[in-house]
């Protein structure tokens, strides 16, 4: 799995490792057998880095930011093989004890939608404050100053009059920014961002993921940004996984892969992305759907979508290999894949 | 709030007033005749009928007679009964007994059925969620008085612990059988409501925030979980005081105790009219009264409703 | 409480963005991974047994219940021996016998066999539970129709009445108008409780009725030139009928039950009709001399209410898991 590790090949600066993701497998018992929701994640996330994870809808990308942060619900879910190191402690082997010690103070989460994701019945400076009473033992008053300060970072105006509102009473986008603050509340070293525009309204999307660009950056904090959409990815992120079927199918520099794809499935993303040049023609799209999470082909997920697709694709799944300076690709035909590109 | 609780007040009067109705009107219509059953077997002289008919406005038409009666009610006045008693005193003496008993029930309900529910919505899917449930049938699938006959045969004649018939012993010693035996039956809903109620919300977004924060299980439960359960229970609980005046009746039959059931099936019997409807305008407004103090309750408990 | 329907939604983006532009997401058929992990977390794998419906152990049992006091109901010479009559070869002598080889459940205060008697109860409770729930059926349905499709001033003087009826405790209003009648049948007893069953069933209809016809396959069919009539039929009835049976179903315990508990604290069923709340009665006052009297009825009514309230959940959970 040493093919995981780009940078330090690359001879990049070494810095430091905040999270390391090894071989993670999460599976999910249904009634109609085990559906392999991630298969085999490899991935790391530097101080200072922001990764991207980039795939559709079932491709496990919400599922691994579960398992990092211990939320997934077990049962259904279960994880036979793996590691996450949270700089250098195993969370899937840590005590229970130890792991709510980490888990919202080192590593912490903004959800999708911050609606659902607020406990409708506490005010929202009760759920921020929360973490310091909980975490660091702060008296109720102290708790709720924090509080304040933390919702004036995130710009939420007037917040020493709003401390006590609840989060109904918040629009879509300071609801996610009170979301925001609670996940920064703790200084963490690591930040996960799970679709955190999706539910927003356009232009209230493009101020989120500036706040959270500008967060990560002045706290020198790992950002994982896990999102479908490839323009949000483009704007915030120095690094992307694209996921598909409970894989990485390539990871390298953001710009570069989007430009100059070197895997059939993200070359299929990036093409259909409206732009220009696309004017008045049908989008592209990639024909097919994605294989069936509880019968994974023996052989590579993609193939049978795949224009490049060969005989070896149906029995064998390739590796995520190195093809560039700091870019990898899972897939047989990466070489003709690059050179499409150029064309 | 104030602006919200007098709306309501005054969205209660057309229910109170067609609530009354209805019961005058069946009352009115009771078949026999009020002063026969008053005078039993020797019949009053004609001059003495006359009189109380009169006194009573027996003869008016019936839309004079509920107009009387209504006018009265407004200034307290809930008229008298055949032997010149105040109606509403007859009530407010019995009132505390039924009061105490459906009280005690209720208190006993809670605790029974938030018990069971909490606990199987805990344990949802496991073997401690279905022997809950199994409890839950069987409290709903036997009639309450047959929980009640056995419970007097078995604990007040067989056993001899508490008196069969009466309520000598005063609260609570008398009133815990027939209280338990209540609660038994209506905590049922209760538990089934709080069990469900709880599951959902275990399952919501936010308490994987919660999760998510580094919450130890026991204050993601009881400091987020509980909480957003309670919302559908405390409505429930809340409009089932007020059954449970209702559910008193019978069982103050069956446990001989003096309460307003009592009091209204010996005016039934004695067709004394205005006995009944006091009663049932009673507790028509004590129920409605419930129904707006849960209202209002709601608002505090789930600060989405904004009253 | 809306928001746990929200949460049903939160696992995964259901409406990608990405989906108008990019098929990939857009067909999502069986066993399509997104559904497929969301519902695992939803739904123990053990819930979704296959198999026909009325062979699921809960439907067996109640259904086997429920089957065999219809049957006892309206034939209760099937189950009692033909020919015979609960008033037939009584023999005052033998009154208050316990139970023997010849009179299995005993004798009661007339003399008369029991097991006949208390077979022949049956009928009064299930008539009387089964014809309120359908009579409150019935009006729940079409008031609720009406006030949840029309809305306006039909809605107004429909919820009206709701909460008038609703003001009333259900069995203090049965209570008075049984007492307008001396003699009391299962018919009067079907006229008292049913005069104020309806308001729940009509508050509910009211509501899902309101809720069908704003969705926007309706509204859109409305658009498109659909009469009332049409909509009525084609949507409104079956996204809101089968709920209400269901609930009504679920009921008809309760029914029971009331009329056993009214009968049996002498407001119900009066002699001469045949009854497990007048057998209840009647065996209090033998209570020590002959618990037998006591004992039979109360089985075969708690079997009852127990068997109809099994039924009325396992067709719930069947058929409106919403309402669980």
């Amino acid at each position: 799995m040493s093919t995981t590790n780009p940078q330090n090949r690359a001879g990049e600066p070494a810095d430091e490792v905040l999270l390391r993701v090894r071989d993670l497998e999460v599976e999910f018992n249904t009634s109609k057998g085990v559906a392999t929701a991630v298969n085999g994640m490899n991935f790391e996330v530097r101080r200072g880095q922001a990764l991207g994870i980039l795939g559709e809808s079932g491709s496990g990308k919400s599922v691994t930011a579960r398992a990092i942060m211990g939320i997934l619900d077990m049962p259904p879910a279960h994880i036979p093989r793996g590691e996450i190191l949270l700089e250098g402690e195993d969370l899937l082997t840590i005590t229970p004890r130890r792991h709510r010690q980490l888990v919202g103070s080192r590593v912490s989460m903004v959800f999708q939608d911050a609606l659902t994701a607020l406990n409708p019945v506490h005010p929202v400076g009760r759920q921020i404050g929360e973490l310091y009473r909980v975490h660091r033992g702060y008296s109720r008053r102290d708790a709720k100053a924090a509080a304040i300060k933390m919702m004036d970072k995130v710009r939420i105006p007037a917040a020493a009059s709003r401390v006590n509102d609840y989060p109904h009473q918040f629009s879509g986008g300071m609801r996610q920014r009170i979301v925001i603050a609670m996940a920064l509340a703790l200084d963490p070293v690591l930040l996960i961002a799970d679709e955190p525009t999706t539910a927003l309204d356009v232009t209230v999307q493009a101020q989120i993921l500036e706040l959270l660009k500008e967060q990560q950056e002045e706290r020198n904090m790992g950002l994982i940004l896990i999102t479908h959409d490839i323009s949000v990815v483009r704007e915030v992120t120095d690094q992307v996984a694209v996921m598909y079927a409970g894989r990485i199918v390539e990871h390298g520099p953001t710009a570069e892969v989007l430009s100059r794809p070197g895997h059939p499935y993200s070359r299929g993303l990036a093409a259909s992305i409206a732009g220009e040049e696309l004017k008045g023609h049908r989008l592209p799209a990639i024909p097919g759907t994605p294989p069936d999470l509880l019968n994974l082909p023996v052989g590579c997920s993609f193939a049978n979508r795949c224009p490049f697709g060969t005989a070896e694709c149906l029995t064998a799944i390739p590796a995520l290999e190195s093809i560039d300076e700091a870019r990898h690709s899972a897939c047989f035909q990466t070489r003709e894949v690059l050179a499409h590109a150029h064309a | 709030m104030l602006g919200y609780t007098i709306r309501r007040i005054l969205q209660m009067v057309p229910v109170v007033i067609g609530a009354t109705f209805i019961i005058y009107a069946l009352t009115f219509l009771m078949p026999g005749d009020p002063v026969a059953a008053l005078t039993g077997s020797r019949p009053l002289p004609e001059s003495t009928v006359a009189q109380i008919r009169l006194a009573y406005h027996l003869d008016d038409p019936f839309l004079v007679q509920y107009g009387n009666y209504m006018l009265g009610l407004v200034q307290g006045n809930f008229g008298i009964d055949f032997f010149g008693r105040p109606v509403l005193g007859l009530i407010l003496e019995r009132l505390p007994v039924t009061f105490a008993l459906a009280m005690t029930a209720w208190a006993l309900k809670m605790v029974i059925g938030l018990a069971i529910g909490v606990y199987g919505g805990l344990r949802n899917g496991q073997a401690g969620d279905h022997f809950a449930l199994v409890f839950t049938v069987i409290f709903l699938g036997i009639p309450g008085f047959v929980i009640a006959l056995g419970a007097q045969t078995v604990f007040g004649v067989q056993l001899g612990w508490v008196d069969p018939a009466g309520i000598r012993a005063g609260w609570p010693l008398a009133f815990i059988l027939p209280a338990l035996v209540m609660a038994i039956e209506a905590s049922a809903g209760l538990a089934r409501l709080t069990r469900t109620s709880l599951v959902d919300v275990l399952r919501a977004e936010y308490l994987r925030t919660a999760r998510a924060k580094g919450l130890s299980p026991r204050r993601v439960i009881w400091g987020h979980a509980l909480r957003n359960a309670m919302i559908p229970v405390v409505t429930y609980l809340g409009l089932s005081l007020a059954g449970m005046l209702g559910g008193a009746v019978i069982i103050e039959a069956i446990f001989n105790i003096p309460g307003i059931g009592g009091l209204m099936v010996a005016a039934i019997n004695n067709k004394e009219g205005t006995v009944v409807v006091g009663i049932a305008t009673m507790l028509v407004l004590v129920y409605l009264l419930f129904n707006l103090f849960v209202d209002l309750l709601y608002g505090i408990i789930d600060p989405r409703v904004r009253i | 409480m809306s928001q746990n329907t929200e949460t049903n939604q939160a696992t995964e983006p259901v409406a990608d963005p990405l989906a108008p532009t990019n098929p990939i997401t857009a067909p999502a058929g069986i066993g399509v991974p997104a559904p497929a992990a969301g519902l695992a977390r939803r739904r123990p794998a053990t819930k979704r047994s296959r198999g026909p419906v009325w062979l699921k152990p809960r439907f067996l049992i109640s259904g086997s219940i429920v089957a065999v006091m219809l049957l006892m109901a309206a034939f209760p010479q099937l189950f009692a021996g033909f020919g015979s009559d609960p008033t037939a070869n009584c023999d005052i002598l033998k009154t208050n016998q316990p139970p023997s080889a010849e009179h299995l459940f005993g004798v009661d205060i007339q003399g008369c066999d029991y097991y006949t008697n208390v077979v022949y109860g049956a009928r009064a409770s299930i008539l009387v539970g089964i014809v309120v729930t359908a009579i409150s059926f019935v009006i729940s349905a079409i008031l609720g129709s009406l006030a949840g499709f029309f809305g306006g001033w039909v809605d107004t003087i429909i919820s009206r009445a709701c909460d008038m009826a609703f003001g009333l405790p259900f069995i203090l209003a049965a209570i008075v108008v049984l007492q307008l009648f001396s003699q009391r049948t299962v018919w009067t007893v079907i006229f008292a409780l049913a005069l104020f069953s309806w308001p729940g069933g009509v508050r509910f209809m009211r509501s899902s009725v309101m809720e069908v016809r704003n969705r926007e396959y309706v509204q859109a069919s409305r658009l498109l030139g659909a009469s009332n009539g049409r909509i009525i039929a084609k949507h409104i009835i079956p996204n809101s009928l089968t709920p209400l049976l269901v609930l009504q179903t679920l009921g008809i315990g309760g029914v029971i039950s009331a009329e056993a508990g009214l009968t049996f604290i002498g407001i119900g069923l009066t002699p001469p009709s045949v009854s497990w709340g007048l057998q209840l009665a009647a065996a209090r006052e033998y209570i020590s001399a002959a618990p037998h009297l006591l004992v039979f009825p109360a089985i075969f009514l708690t079997i009852t209410v127990l068997g109809f309230v099994l039924f009325g959940e396992a067709m719930r959970d069947e058929f409106d898991p919403k309402g669980k």
